[in-house]
């Protein structure tokens, strides 16, 4: 049994965490530009957008991991499909949060249902799917192979979503990131916002599977202390 | 292969058909759905034809999801799923057998709802029928395609019935959004040239997963 712990690696890691994200927070609130119509209300933009991108990014190591799993049957890719999941969902529940935030001002609604909004929702749902899965499979081997499948049909299934609903009429915008819209004034925050985002999901990531090969290292001893008596 | 699918196919028929289990609580739970949204949509009765093929989705997709928990659930009840992993088939053949089978229990008890739903809501239809029966068609085979890999992953887990339709329902949301338009052309609409692009999503949904659901069901289906 390896010995693991809080690596050097951890260390600078949590440390550029924390730096970028004050920095991150610095670019967003008091660098970046007020934004003419909605004023300062627009700066959920930086959080709300990286978000999003680095939730996207989450979904696909978690399928990455699963594919991964199916192929080479090691629990790290299991840790890792889990860990990918977890955080995804909490990065995706926070676009969900900021969103409707920002929609009841700029919009004038919490919610509508248009592609982008329905799409997203789909989307976490099918990774609490997931977690639910996994959340009621006891054995180990059995909740890793049968939930990597799953993560298998989620991440099929979200372009799919996301084609069946896009006739539909959309008042969110498209990315801006994409048409060029945003101010390049704002561009320097909402890189240093994804830069902090993207450590955090890396970060989690690591510290959700650092958790997790340890409860398995637990399980272990137990099983050979049962054994040993 | 198509051999051994049918006789997969063929048993699970026979049992259905001596036992009627699943039939039995398909069809009156779709009944129950009807009822039930009588009443909800009691407020907006004039516009009842609209939301119509809404309503029968959802009818088909409950009762779709009562007949696809037992599909698996049965098997490992009796402590069947031994004998059927005993059997020298690829385990993808198990899978297709099982989907034509709950493919099949979810047409019967659709065409039990139809009829049924157009005695409620009052509706004519006659010429429609043909379309009718392929958007059911289509949206049943990508609904069962998903939904026996789903089955097979529910019973895996502790809570089993109880977790099918909560992990199946976001996978298939392509196919009742697909469905309800699909069905909403042909009841309210004379011009079904737009009906193919619904259709084509649904296709392909069922033929994507099919095809994966054949290729990874052995990691779902052990003992």
């Amino acid at each position: 049994m390896k010995e693991r712990g809080e690596g050097t690696l951890d260390l600078v890691l949590g440390l550029a965490l924390l730096a970028g994200m004050v920095f991150a927070l610095y670019m967003a609130f008091l660098v970046a530009p007020r934004e003419r119509t909605m004023g300062d209300l627009q700066r959920i933009f930086y959080f709300h957008v990286p978000a999003g991108i680095t939730g996207l990014t989450a979904f696909a190591v978690n399928f990455v991991a699963c594919l991964g799993y199916l192929a080479r049957k090691d629990r790290w890719w299991d840790a890792l499909a889990l860990a990918a999941a977890e955080v995804g969902v909490v990065l995706l529940t926070i676009v969900l949060v900021t969103g409707p935030i920002w929609a009841k001002k700029a919009w004038f609604v919490w919610w509508a249902w248009t592609p982008r909004l329905t799409s997203s929702l789909v989307l976490w749902m099918l990774y609490v799917a997931y977690l639910l899965v996994r959340n009621y499979i006891p054995d180990p081997e059995r909740r890793a192979q049968v939930s990597a499948v799953f993560g298998l049909v989620a991440f099929v299934d979200a372009p799919i979503v996301w084609f069946s609903i896009r006739w539909w009429r959309d008042i969110h915008p498209a990315p801006m990131l994409e048409t060029g819209g945003l101010s390049p004034l704002m561009w320097p925050a909402l890189l240093a916002c994804w830069v902090a985002f993207q450590l955090l999901l890396i970060y989690l990531i690591r510290r959700r599977m650092f958790l997790e090969t340890a409860r398995d290292d637990v399980e272990e001893l137990v099983r050979r202390a049962e054994l040993a008596s | 292969m198509l051999g051994k699918v049918w006789t997969i196919f063929r048993k699970d028929l026979l049992i259905e058909l001596r036992t009627k289990d699943s039939l039995n609580a398909m069809l009156f739970f779709g009944v129950v759905v009807l009822v039930v949204f009588n009443f909800a949509l009691e407020p907006v009765r004039d516009s009842i034809r609209a939301a119509v093929p809404g309503v029968l989705w959802v009818a088909f997709a409950f009762s779709g999801t009562l007949g696809l928990n037992r599909i698996f659930a049965a098997e490992k009840e009796n402590g069947a799923i031994q004998g059927l992993l005993m059997i020298p088939v690829d385990r993808g053949v198990v899978y297709l057998g099982k989907m034509a089978a709950a493919t099949v229990f979810m047409l019967i008890s659709e065409v039990a709802i139809s009829v049924l739903a157009l005695i409620f809501f009052n509706l004519t239809v006659w010429s429609e029928i043909p379309y009718l029966v392929l958007v059911c068609l289509v949206g049943t085979v990508g609904f069962t395609a998903v939904g026996t890999l789903l089955s097979a992953v529910a019973v895996n887990t502790r809570m089993r019935e109880v977790l099918l339709p909560l992990i199946l329902f976001p996978v298939v949301v392509p196919i009742l959004i697909n469905a309800v338009e699909a069905t909403s052309i042909v009841l309210n609409t004379v011009d079904y040239r737009a009906l193919r692009q619904p259709l084509t999503v649904m296709a392909v949904f069922a033929i994507v997963f099919a095809t994966l659901a054949y290729l990874v069901f052995e990691y779902v289906l052990e003992e």
